[in-house]
C-alpha cells in the first residue's frame, strides 16, 4: 500500500469510529439500538468473512459459533454470582471455540459445497441438542439474564446504560476488526489466501492445508462467539432461535450485500439488510423475506462483488 | 443367562413396525434426494430450495384437492405445476449464473427457498393444512392397525423412480442428461441443447419433490417449514449415498430412515434425527466419498 493511501485509510477509519462513537448522543433511543445491533451483527458477518471471502469456503453453520458464545455467556451469569462481564467473555468464547474445533476437525475434510452442507448440518446438530435439552439450557424459552456490569477487574465497576453498551460494543468490534485486518495481512492470512486461489498449489508448496482451514475455522468460530456474547449481554437473554439455521443464512446475506473479502463489506451488508428488513417490515410486515430476499436473488447475480465492490468499480470507472 | 434376558427384552414387533415405517419414509426421502442428487450431478448445483419445492408441491396438492376432491389428480397437478416453477427458477436466476462458481448457486438457490418458505407462510398462514388419505382401511400388524397408504406411497416412490431410471436409459431427453453428466462441452458440440437439458433436470427434479409432497402430505400435514428438515436429511443422504449417484442416494435414504425408525422406539423423533448425523460424521470419518460408491476415483 501505497504511503498516501494508507494515511487517507486510517484517517477514513478514525472519522467512521469517531462518528459511531457520537451516534448514541445524538441519535434516539431505537435508532441507537438499531446501530449496535448492527455492529454486532456486523462482527458476526466479519467472522465469516475470513472463511468465505478470504479461505473460499462458504460456512452455513455460524449460528452454531454465535448461539454457543451467546449459552457460554449465559452459563457464566447464571452461575457465578455476582454476574462477571469478562467471566462471560470468557465462557462464551470457550463455548465457540470447541464447537469451532468440533466442526473444523470434521468439516475441513470436504472442500467447496460438501463443506457447506456439513457446517449447515453440524449446526442443526447443536440446534437439535439445545433444542431439546430442556433441564440444561431451558429448551425453547431460552434463558434470561441480568446484565452484568461493565468493570474492569478489581479497580471499577458501574452499570451499564444505553450509551456505555453502544461505546463498549463498538470498542469490542473495532478491536475486533483491527485483529482480524491484521490477521489477513499476517503470512497466515496469505497462505489462507492461496488456499482460496489453488489448493493443489499450495499443498504442493508444502504448507499443511488441512491445519490451516482448521485454524481458519477456529478463528471464524471465535469472533463469531464474541458476537454471540455481546448480543446476550445486549439482549439478556439466549434462545435456541439463534443456533437456527436462518442466522447462519442471514451471516451469508450480509457478506454477499456487502462484498465478501473486504472485511468492512459485511458490515456495510448487515446494516444494508437490516435496513431493507426494517423498510420492508412497514409493508409486508413478517413477510419482509419475499422482497428482501428477492434482492439478494438479484445481486448474487449482478452484483456478486457486493455493494462494496459495486461502489468501487462504480467509482473507478 | 443375561443374554437370554436381553434378548426377550427386544421388543420384537416393534422393530418389525418400525421396520416398514423406516422403509416407508425411506422411499419418500429417496423420491426427494433422487431429485436433489440429480441436480447435482449435472449441473454442479446445490440446490437449497429443493425442500421448498417439496413443500409447495404440498400446498399446491392440497389446494387442487381442495377444489377437485380428487388425490390422484392432485397428485398429478401438483407435479406438473412444480416442475414448470422450476423450470421458470432455473431459467431466470441459475442460467446466469452457468459458468460462475458453483458456490453462487448455493446462494442463489438459499434465495430461492427464503423468498418460497416467506411466500407460501403469506399466501396459506401458520396452521399446518392435512391432506386426506385418497383411501383408508389396513391390515393387523401386532398390536396396530397398519394403514395401507403407507405401503402404496413406497411403492408409488420405488416406480416413480423406475420409471425416472429407464427415461434416464432409454429416452432420448434422458440420453442428452446423461451425455451432459459425462460432458458438457463434448454434448454440446454434439448438437445436445445443454441449457434446455438443465432446465429440464431441474424440472424434473422439482417434480420429484413435488410429487413427494403431496404423497407425504396425509402422514404428517402440510406447512410452511416442513421443507428444511427435509432437504437437510436429503443432503445428508446425498453425502452419504455419494453425490450425484442415484443408486446410492437411494440405499443411503433406506439406511438411514431405518436406523432413524429404531432409534425412535427408544428417544423421541426430534432425538432420532441425531442418528441420522452421526452417519454422516461417521460417514465423513471413514469414507467422505459416500458409502455407497463402489471405489473412489
Amino acid at each position: 500500500m501505497k504511503k498516501q493511501s494508507r494515511k487517507a485509510y486510517w484517517i477514513g477509519f478514525g472519522v467512521v469510529v469517531a462518528l459511531l462513537g457520537v451516534a448514541p448522543l445524538v441519535l434516539p433511543e431505537f435508532w441507537r439500538r438499531f446501530l449496535t445491533e448492527i455492529l454486532i451483527w456486523g462482527l458476526l458477518a466479519m467472522s465469516s468473512d475470513l472463511l468465505i471471502g478470504y479461505t473460499g469456503m462458504i460456512s452455513f453453520g455460524h449460528s452454531a459459533f454465535f448461539g454457543l458464545g451467546m449459552y457460554g455467556a449465559a452459563a457464566a451469569l447464571l452461575t457465578v454470582s455476582p454476574p462477571n462481564l469478562w467471566l462471560a467473555v470468557g465462557y462464551g468464547l470457550v463455548g465457540a471455540a470447541g464447537v469451532a474445533l468440533f466442526v473444523a476437525y470434521f468439516s475441513t475434510r470436504l472442500r467447496d459445497i460438501y463443506f457447506a452442507i456439513t457446517t449447515l448440518i453440524f449446526s442443526q446438530i447443536f440446534y437439535v441438542i439445545i433444542f431439546t435439552w430442556t433441564d440444561v439450557t431451558g429448551g425453547e424459552n431460552g434463558l434470561t439474564f441480568r446484565r452484568p456490569a461493565l468493570s474492569i477487574p478489581w479497580i471499577y465497576a458501574t452499570p451499564f446504560t444505553n450509551e456505555t453498551l453502544h461505546w463498549f460494543v463498538l470498542a469490542v468490534v473495532t478491536a475486533s476488526y483491527l485483529v482480524l485486518r491484521r490477521i489477513t495481512q499476517s503470512p497466515f492470512g496469505m497462505v489462507l489466501q492461496s488456499i482460496r486461489e489453488n489448493e493443489g498449489r499450495t499443498r504442493a508448496i508444502g504448507y499443511p492445508v488441512e491445519r490451516y482451514k482448521v485454524a481458519a475455522v477456529m478463528l471464524s468460530g471465535v469472533f463469531a462467539g464474541l458476537a454471540g456474547v455481546l448480543y446476550a449481554i445486549q439482549n439478556r437473554f439466549a434462545a435456541p432461535d439463534f443456533v437456527y439455521f436462518l442466522v447462519s443464512g442471514e451471516t451469508v446475506i450480509f457478506n454477499v450485500m456487502g462484498g465478501i473479502g473486504t472485511l468492512v463489506g459485511p458490515i456495510v451488508g448487515a446494516g444494508f439488510f437490516l435496513l431493507l428488513r426494517e423498510a420492508f417490515s412497514r409493508f409486508f410486515t413478517e413477510y419482509y423475506l419475499i422482497p428482501v430476499g428477492i434482492i439478494f436473488i438479484a445481486m448474487v447475480i449482478f452484483m456478486p462483488r457486493g455493494l462494496l465492490g459495486f461502489g468501487r468499480s462504480w467509482l473507478n470507472r | 443367562m443375561a443374554a437370554l434376558e436381553i434378548l426377550a427384552a427386544i421388543p420384537y414387533d416393534q422393530i418389525l413396525i418400525q421396520t416398514v415405517n423406516g422403509i416407508v419414509t425411506g422411499m419418500i426421502l429417496a423420491l426427494v434426494a433422487s431429485g436433489l442428487t440429480l441436480i447435482f450431478g449435472i449441473m454442479d448445483v446445490v440446490n437449497f430450495a429443493h425442500g421448498e419445492l417439496f413443500m409447495l408441491g404440498a400446498y399446491v396438492g392440497v389446494v387442487v384437492l381442495a377444489a377437485t376432491g380428487s388425490f390422484w389428480l392432485a397428485l398429478a397437478v401438483a407435479t406438473l405445476v412444480v416442475a414448470l416453477l422450476g423450470a421458470a427458477l432455473q431459467i431466470v436466476t441459475l442460467r446466469p449464473l452457468l459458468g460462475r462458481d458453483p458456490l453462487t448457486t448455493i446462494l442463489a438457490t438459499f434465495g430461492i427457498s427464503l423468498v418460497l418458505q416467506n411466500y407460501a407462510l403469506w399466501q396459506f398462514g401458520p396452521v399446518a393444512r392435512k391432506i386426506e388419505e385418497p383411501f383408508t382401511g389396513g391390515f393387523q400388524l401386532f398390536y396396530l392397525e397398519y394403514p395401507w397408504y403407507r405401503l402404496v406411497i413406497a411403492g408409488l416412490s420405488a416406480i416413480i423412480i423406475g420409471a425416472f431410471w429407464l427415461f434416464l436409459k432409454y429416452g432420448t431427453w434422458g440420453i442428452w442428461i446423461r451425455a451432459t453428466t459425462q460432458d458438457r462441452v463434448m454434448a454440446q458440440a454434439m448438437g445436445i441443447p445443454v441449457p434446455w437439458v438443465h432446465t429440464s433436470v431441474f424440472a424434473i427434479g422439482a417434480g420429484m419433490a413435488a410429487a413427494s409432497g403431496v404423497l407425504f402430505g396425509p402422514l404428517v400435514g402440510v406447512n410452511h417449514a416442513m421443507g428444511l428438515d427435509w432437504v437437510l436429511k436429503a443432503f445428508i443422504v446425498v453425502v452419504v449415498g455419494g453425490m450425484g449417484n442415484l443408486g446410492g442416494s437411494i440405499a443411503a435414504a433406506i439406511f438411514i430412515s431405518l436406523l432413524e425408525a429404531y432409534a425412535s422406539i427408544w428417544v423421541s423423533p426430534a432425538q432420532a434425527v441425531i442418528v441420522s448425523f452421526v452417519v454422516l460424521i461417521l460417514t465423513l470419518l471413514i469414507r467422505p466419498t459416500g458409502l455407497f460408491v463402489p471405489t473412489p476415483k
